[in-house]
């Protein structure tokens, strides 16, 4: 099913100006997946050499922070929207 | 330079004294050449007077508020309760993650001396040698450089 993405502005460069994207997903991991398929600029931003999700990245879900549901196997449906956001800190 | 418009500062400055002694923190928003127009307060998730860290959803609604304004995320804010207004070494090393743009500003207000104290930086390779930290990321020294900050009424 179709899933809306939205981009922080720093990563939209990389999704052709875009600040929300449709993939394709039935959990936040394949939605994940389609996304960096669809756009491999992202790749490097997002996942690890493993695949996992970086640390300083934060995905979100209908405005749920993923880590408290089901992290990547969160399942999603027609009509949410995934969020992705970056980690900002100091000191 | 960081352009603030005199409102925008006194937003920022409210917002430090109203967390104090909690660290506050903010995004700015603004063309990408021009004076800052917004500054949007985000809670600080670290609830910390030493670090902070932006809420994501704090986040989202400030880059959905820059999308319906128009406007660009440009620079984070945050303050200093104990400290002067200079990159901590944290501050360094959070500021050259790779989702933070090189082209924000990074603009700390101090409360340390009873009296505020605002400068901004840019990350650079290089960075300024006193305020370089002992981030040392992707082979490369990282540190900041101060760049003047003026308010425009």
């Amino acid at each position: 099913m179709s899933i809306t993405v939205r981009l922080p502005t720093v990563l939209r460069p990389q999704a052709n100006g875009q600040s929300t994207v449709k993939v394709e997903g039935s959990n936040v991991g394949e939605v994940v997946n389609s996304l960096v398929a669809a756009y491999p600029g992202l790749q490097s931003n997002l996942l690890d050499d493993s695949g996992s999700v970086r640390k300083f990245v934060n995905i979100y879900i209908n405005d749920e922070d993923i880590r408290f549901l089901d992290k990547l196997q969160t399942p999603v449906s027609e009509g949410d929207e995934v969020a992705i956001l970056p980690a900002v800190a100091g000191g | 330079m960081l352009t603030l418009n005199r409102s925008t500062w006194l937003e920022i400055l409210a917002e430090a004294w109203r967390v104090y002694p909690l660290e506050a923190c903010g995004l700015l928003l603004g063309p990408d050449d021009g004076p800052v127009d917004r500054f949007v307060p985000i809670v600080n998730e670290a609830q910390s007077s030493r670090v902070f860290t932006l809420s994501p959803m704090g986040y989202m609604k400030a880059e959905r508020l820059a999308d319906d304004l128009g406007l660009q995320v440009v620079g984070v804010v945050h303050s200093h309760t104990h400290t002067s207004a200079y990159p901590s070494p944290t501050d360094v090393a959070e500021a050259t993650k790779p989702l933070v743009p090189p082209t924000w500003h990074w603009a700390i207000v101090s409360l340390a001396w009873g009296y505020p104290e605002l400068r901004s930086f840019r990350v650079s390779e290089s960075g300024s040698a006193a305020l370089r930290g002992d981030a040392v990321e992707f082979g490369v020294e990282l540190g900041m450089d101060e760049e003047p900050v003026r308010l425009k009424d």
